[in-house]
């Protein structure tokens, strides 16, 4: 299959080639890549698409897989409905 | 990296890069930027990005609403070919008392001397502009249909991929770790890759700004503060403008690809580094934004995180040079609106730095406090 047709990323849609152009250009760690293409932006969090990208900075870069970052895991820990903490402390507000 | 620069400019946020790329496109090639981490890495890419220029002194309304045309013409100004996702589909602030809504009155008088296209809506009105609105309780809003959302990381690589075009060196992953100066003049920048010899310096280190002007032995007058926010999944557009009341002291936008971002002023927070996420304001956040628009109850928050507001006294930037040291520049002091008046800020410095008549008439110069000639911003969150 060609680069283009390769989703990388499912949540968002960004597709290899997207990701080797953006390595090419400079942005050589998850976290930029993140955020110039939103990969790992999505419900699962990169939870799917981060070792992917790992592996294709390494092979870019040269730089050994073990040393490259993964990005920051940020709470919630899976996604949670606005109801669901409303549940929990009601929905009287203090203003 | 270059060992010898006429200007080094600390921080790779929207600001220093676009400072960098202002220097540049005045003649002022020779422009080392230092960043520790990766461009955006700061508040910029924290922020909400939100772009209004409804705001209640006449010089933040100025810069707004020339940052907006410059926003609006990003790709050509600039000549380079990046989508800053630039949405104009207004702000809609909501007053709950009748004193809220005396200021807003106030403020668009300023704004509509200056050509800003906003106007007062009734509680009726504000519900044909966002028909999920819960309108219990509201007095009346003001609404501006040019206000809007940019992508701050698009506008930050813009400017950078600009600056550098022009010559500009770009050093990410580069952290400055002090200022040598001599007889009070700036002679130079050490950083973890080496020194660079320069006479001029350019404090845009945002919530880090303070502590890089102590090394010149100066006490800037602001300090940093936890700012949360979050995003949900994206969802059908609902939501067209930015919402934001100031007495809730939160402001909430859908984002063109769907997606909620949200966040409120927090009460009592301390100054600090912190950008740690917090449980409770997931809890908080939760009840306003869906007082407000009931139907986000079902939607699912998908990240939270935080960034540093960098505040000063009269919620207005500082731009300036600093007698204190010659050579010693700052841009700080943004509280909460940076990204949004980067463009302007970007020539206001360097017409300080080239000693050129400023191209917008603003006093946004550290003196001001000494001077007392200080109007506060009333309308912030
Ligand atoms: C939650 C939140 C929401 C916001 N919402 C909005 C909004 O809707 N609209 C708006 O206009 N503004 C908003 N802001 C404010 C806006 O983000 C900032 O005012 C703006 O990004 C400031 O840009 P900057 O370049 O000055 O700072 P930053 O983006 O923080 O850049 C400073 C850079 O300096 C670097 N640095 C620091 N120390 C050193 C050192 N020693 N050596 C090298 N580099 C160093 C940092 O790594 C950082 O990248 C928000 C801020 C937050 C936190």
């Amino acid at each position: 299959m060609s680069e283009e047709k390769i989703i990388i990323c499912r949540c968002e849609d960004i597709t290899l080639e997207e990701v080797r152009e953006a390595i090419k250009n400079g942005f050589t760690t998850i976290e930029e890549i993140k955020r110039i293409l939103r990969t790992g932006m999505g419900p699962c969090q990169g939870k799917s698409c981060g070792l992917l990208i790992a592996r294709e900075i390494s092979q870019i870069t040269g730089t050994p897989i073990e040393e490259i970052e993964l990005q920051n895991i940020r709470p919630p820990y899976g996604g949670i409905l606005f109801k669901e903490i409303l549940n929990n402390v009601g929905d009287k507000i203090e203003k | 990296m270059k060992n010898k620069a006429s200007v080094v400019v600390i921080g790779g946020g929207v600001v220093g890069c676009s400072i960098a790329y202002n220097l540049a496109k005045k003649g002022i090639t020779d422009v080392v930027l230092i960043e520790k981490s990766f461009l955006s890495s700061g508040a910029t890419g924290r922020c909400g990005a939100g772009v209004r220029q409804q705001w209640g002194t006449k010089q933040n309304c100025l810069l707004a609403r020339e940052s907006i045309r410059i926003f609006e013409n990003f790709k050509d100004i600039l000549e380079i070919n990046r989508d800053i996702e630039l949405k104009q589909k207004g702000y809609l602030l909501l007053a709950y008392s009748e004193n809220e809504l005396k200021q807003f009155k106030k403020n668009i008088e300023i704004q509509h001397s200056l050509s800003i296209p906003s106007r007062l809506v009734t509680p009726q009105e504000a519900k044909e502009i966002v028909p999920g609105l819960n309108i219990d309780k509201l007095v009346g809003g003001a609404f501006c249909s040019t206000d809007g959302h940019a992508n701050p990381f698009q506008v930050n690589i813009g400017y950078a991929e600009a600056a550098e075009r022009l010559g500009v060196e770009i050093n990410k992953f580069t952290e400055v770790k002090g200022i040598r100066v001599k007889n009070n003049s700036i002679i130079g920048v050490e950083t973890n890759k080496g020194f660079i010899e320069t006479s001029k310096v350019v404090d845009a280190a945002g919530g880090w700004s303070q502590q890089i002007a102590k090394w010149v032995g100066v006490e800037l007058p602001i300090y940093s503060e936890r700012h949360e926010i979050l995003v949900t999944e994206p969802v059908k557009p609902m939501l067209d403008p930015m919402l934001m009341s100031f007495s809730f002291n939160i402001y909430c936008q859908q984002t063109p690809e769907g997606s909620f971002i949200m966040g409120y002023g927090p009460e009592n927070e301390p100054p600090s580094y912190n950008m740690n996420s917090s449980w409770r304001f997931l809890e908080t956040m939760a009840q306003k934004a869906t007082f407000l628009l009931p139907s986000l109850k079902d939607i699912r928050i998908i990240r939270q995180w935080a960034g540093l507001y960098n505040m000063s006294p009269d919620k207005q930037p500082i731009v300036s040079k600093l007698n204190e040291v010659e050579g010693f520049y700052v841009a700080c002091g943004f509280s909460g609106h940076g990204f949004m008046l980067a463009p302007a800020i970007g020539i206001l410095m360097a017409d300080i730095i080239t000693e050129s008549q400023l191209t917008y008439d603003v006093v946004l110069d550290i003196e001001r406090f000494k001077r007392g000639e200080v109007i506060a911003e009333p309308s912030v969150v």
